[in-house]
């Protein structure tokens, strides 16, 4: 396998490159991002490229790729201005699948992580969502929105490229001790916010899964859409429980207002998002996943645990990272490219 | 959540030549031994050992909220709360009771009267105490906007009113699913319009039956009318608050602010009605819209006849 990963330099961009780096079976790993990789890598080639991917139709012509992992999508709307979401997302995306689908290209798979945040959070929503449902409300919100783009891209995608295997997934809410989404932000602080009167259901999915999922789309061929949330729904109050957090209540109206001075002050950035799900609440139907032959690793009570051990331990001990990997150009090419160094068979 | 059927194909790997482990090899019927393509494995094993294990969801959970938001032990608190109001208050009387199914899912399908409706915890209380089976109530969607009581609701056994989650909880689960298909229109008519039943939807409720493979049991409630019974209602407060109704009930006007929370000890009596079957085929997208149309009247009319029988019966409104 020939895999390149957009979005090297984030978080799950990362990860999957050290994932995949494992594995005999994948000769070539290329890792395309605006930033330097902030993991340190064995064999990932790193290539600097702006997020719309001008230079991707050589890239594939050059090194042959077959899978093309696209993890770069920005779907938390505190991190970047709805003008980069929209270039991010909806052009990043469409230039991605135009070098993709190009005539001649060696691209047989692309695999997608979207979010769950397609479906939005309704009061009309079913309690756990299906993959072929509507959503039941327009979208909100500019991340919404684009998310929604990247998926028609991908659908028109898929029908005219029957040749090449489309994987598209939608995550839950991810929960680790590394990452940094609102949830996560949330539930370290020493008091976690809810909305007065309301104690949703939520649902999580361990970062392990997330990657698993990633690489099992990698490994084997599952074309089609899917959802990936671990098993079971807990609501809110239980959540803060199992972390050992206490509550703090914003009111049931006005609640964008209520949420503003903390935003102001930097204690949390609470996207529209967040404030629905702390709402209403999702519950996402993870089933069709595990019939393709996915098993999970975690329940969506074995993550928000897995994730209360990290907080705790972080809270004896501190930061575990001390030291972050700073990329050296010079000396990641000595490695992979010199003579000098003895490669094993 | 349903078994996951084993599907895995063998020929799913891109590159099975290296990609052969022979601990995941399956025997097929034939005695032939086929090579499953080397299952991806997280390089977080490498840890193990030194982590302890995450713990089954039983040893981590802190309360008994479960999938649909329901708490059991919430439901068991107020079903002992509300037992001596059933008993002594509406005194309520059931008649039929063995046509409610003693296993497998059924949609349970009744009228729907008071202001704020007596009838829904009356009949869930009623089968949850006398059969020994959860009772799931099907309501508006505003439910889930309302804070605190949407939370509380949800606890007790309620679920809104999504087709979805219907069928889930009918076909996956085999619960017993309470409808009221009249909805708001029914709770929030006058007391001069009692008894008189109001259109019973699009059929909905008949479709999720037929596809979920259920029988439909219709109930007839008599004394929810008269337990909280509407005088007048406000259409300009209704469209300012966006509630579907705001009346003025006969306990307002009685015991003041305190009538909304308190019920006039109307006599209770819940007839249940034999199932009613549909001899289709299960499982379908959609069914013959006049078929669905005919069978919704047909129960509403049902429901409709033995309320007029029970009212015929009845010599007083307090006491039966």
């Amino acid at each position: 396998m020939r895999v390149l990963v957009t979005g090297l330099s984030t978080f799950w961009g990362g990860k999957l490159a050290r994932e995949l780096e494992e594995r005999d079976d994948v000769e070539v790993v290329v890792g395309l991002d605006n930033r330097e990789p902030r993991v340190p890598l064995e064999r990932t080639e790193f290539v600097r490229a702006d997020t719309t991917y001008s230079i991707l139709e050589r890239i594939v012509r050059a090194t042959q790729i077959d899978t093309v992992l696209h993890t770069h999508l920005i779907v938390d709307s505190t991190t970047a201005s709805g003008r980069s979401v929209h270039e991010i997302n909806v052009i990043g995306t469409m230039n991605l699948l135009a070098a993709a689908g190009a005539p001649g290209s060696s691209v047989r798979k692309v695999v997608v992580k979207n979010s769950g945040y397609v479906y939005g959070a309704h009061q009309r929503d079913a309690y756990f969502i299906r993959e072929e449902m509507e959503r039941s409300g327009p979208p909100r919100t500019n991340v919404e929105r684009s998310l929604i783009e990247v998926e028609a891209f991908l659908r028109d995608f898929a029908e005219e490229n029957p040749h090449i295997s489309v994987t598209l997934f939608r995550f839950a809410n991810v929960l680790g001790d590394n990452l940094d989404t609102p949830f996560v932000q949330a539930l370290r602080l020493p008091i976690v916010p809810e909305i007065f009167g309301f104690d949703p259901r939520l649902q999580f999915v361990h970062e392990d899964d997330v990657v698993g999922a990633l690489m099992y789309a990698t490994v084997h061929d599952v074309p089609g859409v899917y959802n990936v949330a671990g098993d079971g729904v807990v609501p809110w109050s239980e959540v803060c429980k199992i972390v050992s957090k206490r509550r703090v209540a914003l009111p049931p109206v006005l609640t964008n207002w209520a949420a503003e001075p903390l935003r102001v002050a930097r204690i949390l950035n609470m996207p529209p998002e967040l404030l629905d799900l702390l709402r209403f609440g999702r519950g996402l139907d993870n089933t069709r996943f595990q019939r393709a032959g996915f098993r999970y690793r975690h329940t969506t009570a074995g993550a928000i645990e897995a994730f209360a051990r990290g907080l705790r331990l972080k809270s004896a001990v501190g930061e575990k990272n001390p030291t972050p990997y700073k990329y050296e150009r010079e000396i990641e090419d000595f490695f992979r490219h010199s003579s000098a160094v003895v490669r094993s068979p | 959540m349903a078994p996951v059927a084993e599907t895995r194909k063998p020929t799913a790997a891109t590159d099975t030549t290296d990609a052969i482990d022979l601990t995941a090899t399956e025997i097929l019927g034939s005695g032939t031994l086929v090579p499953l393509p080397k299952r991806y494995e997280p390089a977080t094993d490498r840890d193990e050992g030194t982590v302890t294990p995450i713990p089954s969801d039983e040893e981590i959970r802190k309360s008994d909220v479960d999938h649909w938001g329901r708490s059991e032990k919430l439901r068991s608190l107020v079903r002992t709360v509300y037992d001596p109001l059933d008993r002594y208050w509406f005194r309520t009387d059931w008649e039929g009771f063995e046509h409610l199914p003693v296993d497998g899912g059924a949609l349970l399908v009744s009228n729907h009267a008071g202001a704020i409706p007596s009838d829904a915890p009356t009949i869930m209380h009623g089968i949850e105490t006398k059969l020994g089976r959860p009772v799931y109530g099907l309501a508006e969607y505003l439910f889930r906007t309302l804070p605190v009581v949407g939370t509380l609701w949800s606890r007790v056994g309620g679920v809104t009113a999504n087709p979805d989650n219907a069928y889930r909880l009918l076909h996956d689960e085999g619960q017993l699913v309470l409808v009221f298909p009249e909805g708001t229109k029914g709770t929030g008519k006058l007391y001069s319009e009692r008894y008189q039943l109001r259109r019973f939807g699009r059929g909905g409720f008949v479709e999720i039956a037929m596809r979920a493979g259920v029988p439909i049991v219709p109930l007839a409630v008599m004394g929810a009318e008269e337990s909280m019974p509407i005088l007048w209602k406000s259409h300009q407060l209704a469209k300012l608050t966006g509630l579907p109704y705001v009346p003025v009930t006969a306990n307002m006007l009685m015991f003041g602010p305190l009538g909304l929370a308190t019920y006039l000890p109307a006599k209770f009596r819940v007839r249940v009605l034999p199932p009613v079957y549909f001899d289709v085929e299960p499982g379908q997208e959609r069914y013959s819209r006049s078929r669905v149309m005919a069978e919704s009247e047909r129960i509403r009319r049902l429901i409709q006849d033995a309320l007029y029988d029970l009212l015929r019966r009845r010599k007083s409104v307090w006491f039966g």
